[in-house]
């Protein structure tokens, strides 16, 4: 789960992160009460689930209320990186002298938590890595003994800090660590931390949750659940709401199977006989017919999607239940799609007598049901 | 930080295993298809169902009381994502090696922490979000169908379920078969990588060559790339790597299966096996079709 950038810096706060003073403002009137209530210069910044808004031209600057209002109301009536802006956040403008970058996130190679820092802070990240990677402090920690204050304070001090501020630096980035391990963070960001005077501040803040970690975090969810949907078209808002493992592409033929490994290599091979996947749909194991039904429906009704292939490898999902599913769809939608089925391993036999006597065309293969499929979509 | 290189410990015919989570709906139907497979379940654990029985198989409230009535080694766990973390902890405080964890949708930060435990303890920990570990002709801690496979001497290391029986099935429908298959698991954070694998193979001297399954997310398979190409595992190997029109930045239905900036593509993947002489099938039938060239 992304959170917007205010509602990453609401949770920074009371985490005891430093952050400007701001709220966030769905109008201009909203932003010219806010920017009143600030005073002096301002930045208003689109409230939109993507990074690189600056240079999207999502963030702008005001000296005077009525120009922050201007400026709030050009925000929310366009697209920040083709998402519409519903929310700006104005907030107080920041003299800073210098940009450091802080983060935690996951080592999925080491299997811990490790912090990153850098004193190239406000560019991107991943840009610094790869061009100079000796500016990029990394902590591992350790699962069992944690990050520890005299870790932290290693990091300030390689920053080239002493003094006040690499004790105030070492606390923002205990804080930092304490907040992502509590709400369970995939990443967690501060880019820029800005040095304002003898302060450091949070300028910016992403926070990305573990999206299994969500049954533990009902309040989070609850609070915060929304603002990532505003990322997604309205097909995949749809098919969240289904529960559905579901990735919308720009293609016309429509791919469902049981596994992701599968599934992915089903739109890859469908690709490489040069038709093109408008989605990733995947079942995972041991679906019933209602499920398979619903799956089936869902693409049947988008109107983008030509032809439909259903890809099932059986193990603990059953044939015959899927063919079951899929006769059910077709009955039922009103929507007439040609669809080409591959169903091998456990109840196979019944499963193919099923969807033969409704006219349902099976291939033996997925090879071969992908190559039919694009041949059907008309596009090789 | 540092990790420990230690030997990996797999199952074979006589392992005596615990199935955790034995009552549930998986836990009960899994345990039918193991032991129908031949492999030695001697004790199940559910809290709170102690004293029942599952297909024959007598259930206790506690590992430990499961540890001292009928002495298993390893152990299978088919329990729920939000209690994952506390029985594998259980597991492994009580000994037992390996652990499969089948369970999917565990929260990276108990991942991260039950790994760490287990590795502290010398234990071997396959999963999370696997289908387990396959001895062809032998014993299986896992939930894959048997009917794909047929003893052989290909040994399968993958990050995913189906994709892994479709390969598999190509295999055996070739005339090769398969040695042993394991599964590393779908996530970010697993307790097995590839390179831990394929040192085991390398010494097997049931495998003749190897099949690695890769898709997209993070970087396992560039590194046993590097890992081949330094030597150290000079067997046969072909490959397939899923996820090649994947966009970048979403996540493909496993937890780990996503390119995060330039950092996981598939077409890195394949460029990096193919530079260490890996075959790279771009079907998911070339790679049996390579084996049988391979192996003559």
């Amino acid at each position: 789960m992304k959170l917007l950038e205010y509602e990453a810096k609401e949770v920074f706060r009371g985490f005891g992160i430093p952050v400007p003073r701001g709220k966030v403002a769905e109008s201009a009137e909203e932003a010219i009460r806010v920017a009143e209530m600030i005073g002096g210069q301002v930045v208003i910044k689109a409230q939109v689930p993507v990074g690189g808004r600056g240079k999207a031209g999502g963030i702008l600057l005001a000296e005077t209320p009525e120009r922050a209002g201007e400026a709030a109301a050009r925000l929310l009536a366009s697209e920040v990186r083709g998402i519409k802006v519903r929310r700006v956040l104005v907030e107080e403008r920041l003299k800073i002298e210098k940009e450091l970058y802080l983060g935690l996130t996951v080592d999925r190679r080491y299997g811990t938590y490790v912090i990153l820092a850098s004193s190239e802070g406000g560019v991107d990240i991943e840009e610094v890595a790869s061009r100079t990677p000796e500016k990029i402090i990394k902590q591992y920690v350790d699962p069992i003994d944690g990050f520890r204050p005299h870790h932290a304070r290693w990091i300030a001090k390689r920053l080239g800090f002493s003094g006040g501020l690499m004790m105030r630096l070492s606390e923002i980035a205990m804080r930092l660590y304490d907040l992502g391990v509590e709400v369970d963070a995939e990443i967690t960001e501060i880019n820029p931390l800005a040095l304002v005077g003898e302060d450091l501040v949070a300028a910016d803040a992403r926070l990305n949750i573990d999206d299994n970690a969500l049954f533990r975090h009902g309040d989070l969810l609850q609070r915060y659940g929304g603002g990532e949907l505003e990322g997604l078209s309205e097909v995949e808002r749809e098919a969240r709401r289904l529960g559905l493992t579901y990735v919308e592409l720009d293609g016309n033929i429509g791919i469902i199977g049981n596994g992701a490994g599968l599934t992915m290599a089903t739109l890859d091979t469908v690709t490489l006989y040069g038709g093109r996947p408008g989605n990733f749909l995947d079942l995972g194991g041991g679906t019933p017919p209602e499920r398979v039904e619903q799956a089936v429906t869902f693409l049947l009704n988008d109107k983008r999607i030509r032809v439909l292939l259903v890809n099932i490898l059986g193990g603990i999902t059953r044939c015959d239940e899927i063919a079951r599913g899929i006769v059910n769809a077709r009955l039922k939608a009103g929507v007439i799609k040609p669809m080409v089925i591959r169903l091998s391993g456990t109840n196979e036999e019944e499963g193919i007598r099923i969807l033969r006597e409704a006219g349902v065309e099976v291939m033996g293969t997925m090879e071969e049901a992908a190559e039919r499929s694009v041949i059907l979509a008309g596009g090789r | 930080m540092q990790v420990e290189d230690e030997m990996v410990r797999f199952v074979g015919k006589g392992t005596r295993v615990l199935v955790q989570g034995i009552t549930g709906t998986q836990g009960r139907f899994h345990t039918r298809l193991m032991l129908e497979y031949g492999t030695k379940i001697v004790a199940g654990v559910t809290p709170g169902r102690g004293g029942g029985e599952v297909e024959g198989v007598p259930v206790f409230d506690t590992v430990f009381e499961a540890l001292e009535e009928a002495e298993p080694e390893a152990s299978i766990m088919f329990v729920p994502a939000p209690q994952a973390k506390e029985a594998a902890l259980e597991a492994i405080e009580a000994g037992l090696n390996p652990i499969v964890i089948i369970t999917e949708g565990v929260p990276i930060k108990d991942s991260i922490e039950v790994i760490a435990r287990a590795r502290r303890r010398g234990i071997t920990l396959i999963g999370p979000n696997t289908p387990g570990i396959i001895r062809v002709g032998e014993c299986k801690l896992g939930i894959m169908p048997s009917a794909v496979f047929r003893k052989g001497r290909v040994g399968i290391v993958s990050r995913s379920g189906t994709l892994t029986y479709e390969v598999a099935a190509q295999i055996t429908r070739a005339g090769l078969g398969e040695s042993t298959c394991i599964g590393i698991g779908g996530d970010p954070v697993v307790g097995l990588n590839f390179i831990d694998v394929l040192r085991w193979f390398q010494e097997d001297d049931e495998t003749e060559a190897v099949v690695i399954i890769g898709e997209i997310g993070g970087d396992a398979e560039e590194r046993a790339a590097e890992f081949i190409s330094e030597g150290g595992f000079t067997k046969p190997t072909a490959a397939y790597i899923a996820g090649r029109t994947a966009i970048p930045g979403r996540r493909m239905g496993h937890a780990g299966a996503i390119v995060e900036g330039n950092v996981g593509t598939a077409e890195g993947k394949i460029e990096a096996l193919k530079s260490a002489g890996v075959h790279v099938g771009s079907l998911p039938g070339e790679v049996a079709k390579a084996l049988k060239r391979m192996m003559g």
